[in-house]
């Protein structure tokens, strides 16, 4: 395995974002919303879309707002059709973000002759190419580093998950574990929540280019879904599902510089291979987390049967 | 018969006092013009068959329902304005007890209100919701996750962060549901202390053995209010079976001797 500078920053930029999703995803688990990061991962295309068409520049503070507005809508309209349609969460959730993507795909292809935002890349995302924009030159000592706006981007948007949580980690803990008792205290419930939908937005939009939506997803549901495996205390979870998210960037991108050459290709997805990396985790913390893992059980049970 | 005995005396007094409320769920009324008060110092149990709408009232008075019509005054007052003085016991279901917090934790949260934004459960905080353990008699569970509680437990968990909540108005959803007796017991013993500290509770009751026992002030509730008053007097056989729609048969021993034939 060879290692250049420009696989160090592929691996930043991965764990940026991972753990940016991580972060968030706590909480939507905790709520039993994980699905609403995928449905607003989908959701902010058209926003993305419109935003792209009207500044023709992506990564603009106009096309995060859009996709804030456009998460945020799709929040709104889910629980409005599940109320007035009748129907459950996850169908009302369903119509809305298909909805939205399809919507978002058709103003793309349309725009298709002016811009190159690739329908693709919204899938799988092109982290391999990141490190070609570079965004900031600084010269340690004759040692040019060569920063990716991705990282950028990213890093910008993590700091700001970061701060979100944990300045308001007692609320947000509060509102997912009990908002009846939220909204008795007077806490703005609602308003709570749209914040976290709103930066589930930005953080899809702000990793959706690098990392493509697979990775958002999987990184929203997958590291906070082994910690709440592994651990019993949520800001536990919380930093276990950030170490998780991160090492998947790391075993990811390593899997994808050396496994294809095991199989015969030369190449694969790099976003692909980190969200299959924290499916593996996820997997071993299934089987031996000391707490509620298979193993841990069965051999509990033996016990008991003896 | 739907009269409300309240006399004009105690609504000077009320710790909580609804009118004409009424709640809908999709355009059906659940309770309509549900009239009642409850004096100050009072163990109230809020009775009536399943689908009275007994939690509904309890909600609608925490503005956690939106009403229809209606006007809840709390000592007077608006409940949003009137907050830090009420505390709600839900019931046990109403949350995930899966969740990853320790029984402090849970404990804590119910001082949240009065610690306000940006500051940290501090010291003061969790010394309180350790006393409020004790008087549970909980203190060697404060750091097992919740997980590991047994209903009784959830049950004294819940009411030990209402008292964090330092509240003089109570709001307890069917505290004695699926409990074990121990714990309705100490419940029991807990409401008792509160009312001689001169708060007041409105219980959801459903075991209607122990209402004369229990408590000293009753709601009849059938989607709309059928008594409302002192548990000798509104607590009789003929409106307890007026409140049940006439179906069910009480044994006699339920009620005090001018307790009509059922």
């Amino acid at each position: 395995m060879i290692w250049y500078a420009i696989d160090s920053w592929i691996v930043v930029t991965g764990i940026f974002a991972a753990v940016a999703c991580a972060l968030l995803g706590n909480f939507l688990l905790l709520q039993r919303m994980s699905l609403m990061g995928d449905a607003i991962s989908h959701a902010v295309l058209p926003g993305l879309a419109i935003a792209y068409l009207l500044t023709h520049a992506r990564a603009s503070v106009v096309m995060f707002a859009g996709a804030a507005v456009a998460g945020l809508l799709t929040a709104l309209l889910t629980d409005t059709i599940s109320r007035l349609g009748k129907v459950d969460r996850g169908a009302s959730m369903g119509i809305v973000f298909t909805t939205f993507f399809a919507l978002g795909l058709l103003l793309i292809v349309q725009a298709a002759d002016h811009v190159d935002l690739d329908p693709g890349c919204v899938l799988y995302g092109a982290i391999e190419l990141t490190p070609l924009d570079v965004a900031w030159q600084v010269d340690l000592g004759g040692f040019l580093w060569e920063v990716p706006r991705a990282v950028l981007v990213l890093g910008g948007t993590l700091c700001l998950n970061i701060g979100f949580v944990i300045i308001f980690f007692k609320e947000l803990r509060l509102v997912a574990f009990d908002p009846e008792l939220a909204r008795t205290q007077g806490l703005p419930v609602a308003a709570l929540h749209r914040g976290l939908m709103a930066l589930v937005a930005v953080t899809a939009v702000a990793a959706f280019e690098a990392v493509g939506s697979i990775l958002v997803i999987a990184m929203l549901i997958v590291p906070p879904a082994g910690a709440f495996l592994l651990v019993r205390r949520l800001p536990a979870m919380i930093l276990v599902s950030v170490l998780l998210a991160a090492f998947s960037a790391v075993l990811g991108h390593a899997g994808a510089l050396v496994v294809p050459g095991w199989l015969g290709f030369t190449s694969t997805s790099t976003s692909g291979m980190m969200a299959v990396a924290a499916g593996f985790l996820f997997l071993l913390a299934l089987l031996f987390s000391p707490s509620n893992g298979l193993l841990a059980n069965w051999l509990h049970n033996r016990e008991g049967n003896r | 018969m739907s009269e409300a005995i309240t006399s004009r005396s105690t609504d000077q007094e009320a710790a909580l006092k609804v009118q004409n409320l009424t709640v809908a769920y999709q355009s059906n009324p659940v309770v309509r013009g549900v009239d009642f008060s409850i004096p100050k110092g009072r163990l109230a149990a809020m009775v009536g068959p399943n689908g009275a709408g007994k939690s509904t009232v309890l909600k609608a008075c925490l503005e956690l329902l939106p009403r229809l019509s209606g006007d809840v005054r709390i000592h007077g007052d608006l409940f949003r304005k009137q907050r830090r003085r009420v505390a709600y016991v839900p019931q046990r279901e109403s949350v995930d007890w899966d969740f990853p917090v320790s029984v402090l934790d849970v404990v804590a949260m119910g001082a949240y209100g009065r610690l306000g934004w940006f500051r940290r459960v501090n010291r003061s905080v969790k010394a309180a919701a350790a006393e409020a353990l004790e008087r549970v008699g909980m203190s060697a569970y404060a750091d097992r996750q919740i997980s590991q509680l047994s209903g009784g437990q959830q049950q004294r968990t819940f009411l030990a962060r209402a008292l964090v909540q330092e509240a003089d108005l109570f709001f307890l959803d069917e505290p004695f549901a699926a409990v074990d007796v121990a714990t309705e017991q100490a419940v029991m013993e807990l409401l008792r202390d509160l009312r001689a500290r001169g708060a007041t509770c409105l219980v959801v009751h459903h075991d209607l053995a122990t209402v004369p026992q229990y408590f000293d002030w009753v709601v009849l509730l059938n989607e709309q209010v059928l008594a409302n008053g002192p548990t000798e007097s509104v607590f009789t056989a003929d409106k307890v079976s007026q409140t049940y729609g006439g179906k069910l048969v009480f044994s006699r021993k339920f009620f005090g001797s001018d307790g009509s034939d059922v």
